[in-house]
């Protein structure tokens, strides 16, 4: 999926280490497609045990309705390698998520799914935090420039890896590209192939 | 030449394609495919018309979704519905199978080793976050999402960057009634759950060197729990003696061969790690998680801690939020804490040497009234060899639930929850919110303090029952 300019209305999810198991539970694990999750998004923490919206979550406040941005605390998507948690997140409507830190695989897979995810200072995401809490607040990411900013001239770059950013930039289908290196992988083979 | 970590060794010896500004193209040796996070990736192959590069360095098994008591009743339809799509699946790309009729079906990082498909030097993948499990033997193995299981599938490689190397040195002498898996959770519990984030860790240290291979694998296996992908250990004699005569290693001559090649593998005297850190194996006692992270625990002889205690405001929040979950008050000694379930199994735990420990502790005694045991063997092997050596009679005879073998209570994604409120001693990785059901409260333990839990209740300190039992 592609990832060049968006601007969007920002939620705040002032919480650390929010595992997979939370962001998508497993009950939700056993379908066979990619599409659908974002319904059960942050299921047990969304719903009320009779199933309907638990009104002191974050997400279900009014002030965070249609946002697309996600503020979270460090070690964001710690736990399980599930991808079932970007692509809830982006079934959801989330196109980015923001925190001080991310585990390991929840970041690359967020980036296979077209959800950016962005590592800012933690006094940065404190204010991102605080300022979610306005419900018009939003905030624009420049994949080009690498820069996040708002309107009140809070303005930040933050890192990405240049390969990944341009398939994002370009929306490209990764497998496609690797088959271009098919000779490479021909040649490694045949090497092992001799050695054993 | 450079002293090098057997972690640049296997690197360097993967890399397909280097280039500047970009990831390394690594090739992949061994891809192990599970039932929940691959019907995704099939599915894209088949929509673009793509096949399976090497169907012969993928392998695959059933384990997160099987029920363990009648494992042919699959009442969830759409669980049958994961469990028959890896079938057609497997078929139809012409990917080994280890079924629900297989004698080799088991926990996906129980049956690895266990077949002898996980062996040093190998790069191992698989869509699980527990694949540092194979790390143990010296291998690179580190957990994928299902777009790089498509993209394995498709082109057997991945791009990936190289890691930063982590050095965890133990030493010294474990005490008495402290196991692997307390080696483990007092490490997470000391430097947190993402100290190992962008690293790989290697254990290293005599106490590591003086572990079986299944210890090792525990370690590893929570290597995750640390934040790091892999987690892994040089490979020695221990290691060769395990991997000798199991079905998919080298024979004969091919497997001395093999080991030469091994021996080399390990880490050169003098290489640099990114980051140290050391750790006196006698400072750790038995411990017991009492939160919603595997950072979250304390040693059994300790207490519930105060929130503010901790350093940051986060972290107060953090524990303020866990310990309402759990219900717990602080100050309370570990040892009140009483517990409804036990669960004996996960890719942790659930290998013969465990169910070994477990067995010994509940001998000739009686699961507490009003606490439901559980033992599922990791693999269907594992629960073989443990009826031949009448483990599962002992298990049977104290009260427990003998099962087929599954992730089972690991993540209760089959029949095997925690109801709400109630608390389980579990041998499992992970204590989330949730995890072993809604609203269960996780506490993770090793086998031997498990075992102790269902016979008194709640915890106890098995460094005491031990000294009892000499007395
Ligand atoms: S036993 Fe638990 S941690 Fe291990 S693979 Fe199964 S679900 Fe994952």
């Amino acid at each position: 999926m592609q990832f060049t300019i968006h601007t969007g209305k920002v939620a705040g999810l002032d919480r650390a280490n929010i595992d997979t198991d939370q962001i998508i539970p497993k009950q939700f694990l056993k379908r066979i497609e990619r599409t659908g999750f974002g319904k059960f998004l942050f299921y047990d923490w969304r719903y009320l045990a009779d199933g309907t919206p638990n009104p002191t979550f974050e997400l279900n406040r009014p002030e965070n309705e249609g946002a697309t941005i996600l503020v979270a605390n460090e070690n964001f998507g710690c736990g399980s390698s599930r991808e079932h948690a970007p692509w809830a997140l982006a079934d959801y409507g989330f196109r980015a998520v923001i925190a001080p830190s991310f585990a390991d695989i929840f970041y690359n897979n967020c980036l296979k799914n077209g959800l950016l995810p962005i590592r800012l200072d933690k006094q940065d995401v404190e204010y991102l935090l605080k300022e979610s809490k306005r419900a018009d607040y939003e905030l624009t990411i420049f994949l080009e420039e690498q820069r996040v900013y708002d309107e009140a001239g809070f303005a930040r770059t933050f890192a990405i890896d240049p390969y990944r950013k341009q398939l994002l930039l370009k929306g490209w289908d990764e497998i496609d590209l690797t088959f271009m290196y098919e000779p490479y992988i021909v040649e490694y083979e045949k090497k092992q192939a001799n050695l054993t | 030449m450079k002293p090098k970590t057997i972690i640049e060794k296997i690197w360097e010896n993967h890399v397909v394609y280097r280039e500047e500004g970009k990831p390394d193209l690594l090739y992949i040796d061994l891809h192990l495919v599970h039932e929940v996070t691959s019907p995704q990736a099939f599915e894209g192959l088949r929509q673009k018309g793509r096949n399976v590069r090497r169907p012969d360095l993928t392998f695959a098994t059933m384990d997160h979704n099987v029920p363990t008591v009648n494992r042919f009743v699959i009442n969830d339809e759409i669980a049958k519905n994961q469990i028959t799509a890896l079938e057609r699946n497997c078929r139809e790309f012409g990917i080994p199978l280890a079924d629900l009729s297989s004698p080799e079906q088991g926990i996906v990082h129980v049956i690895g080793p266990e077949l002898g498909l996980t062996q040093p030097g190998k790069t191992i993948v698989c869509g699980d976050s527990h694949t540092s499990t194979h790390g143990a033997f010296g291998a690179l193995a580190f957990g994928i999402g299902t777009s790089e299981v498509e993209h394995v599938l498709a082109t057997q490689t991945l791009w990936q960057h190289r890691p930063k190397t982590l050095q965890i040195h133990v030493t010294g002498r474990l005490g008495e009634g402290v196991t692997a898996k307390d080696v483990i959770l007092a490490i997470i519990q000391r430097y947190g759950v993402d100290v190992g984030t962008g690293y790989v860790i290697e254990f290293t240290g005599d106490t590591i060197r003086n572990m079986s291979m299944e210890e090792r694998m525990t370690i590893c296996n929570m290597s995750i729990e640390a934040g790091a992908r892999a987690g892994l250990v040089s490979p020695d004699e221990t290691t060769f003696a395990y991997l000798r005569g199991r079905k998919y290693a080298p024979k004969g001559e091919a497997f001395e061969k093999a080991v030469q090649y091994w021996r080399s593998l390990a880490t050169d005297e003098g290489a640099e790690y990114d980051k140290t850190i050391e750790i006196d194996a006698a400072t750790i006692a038995p411990m017991v998680t009492w939160g919603t992270t595997p950072g979250m625990s304390a040693p059994v002889d300790g207490i519930v801690p105060y929130p503010e205690q901790f350093a940051t405001e986060t972290e107060r929040k953090a524990v303020q939020l866990a310990l309402q979950y759990m219900g717990l008050t602080p100050g309370t000694p570990i040892t009140d804490i009483a517990v409804q379930h036990v669960f004996i199994g996960s890719c942790t735990n659930s290998r013969i040497s465990d169910l070994k420990a477990a067995a010994e502790m509940v001998k000739g005694k009686k699961v507490a009234p009003g606490v439901r045991a559980l033992v599922v063997p990791g693999s269907q092997q594992v629960k073989q060899q443990a009826e031949e050596e009448g483990l599962a009679q002992i298990f049977i005879d104290a009260g427990f639930e003998w099962r087929d073998s599954g992730c089972s209570m690991c993540l209760g994604m089959n029949p095997d929850t925690v109801p709400e409120g109630e608390h389980c001693a579990s041998t499992s990785n992970r204590n989330f919110e949730g995890r072993q059901g809604k609203g269960a409260r996780t506490h993770l333990v090793s086998p031997k303090m498990a075992a102790a839990a269902a016979i008194y209740g709640r915890f106890v300190d098995v460094r005491k029952l031990e000294k009892e039992a000499v007395h």
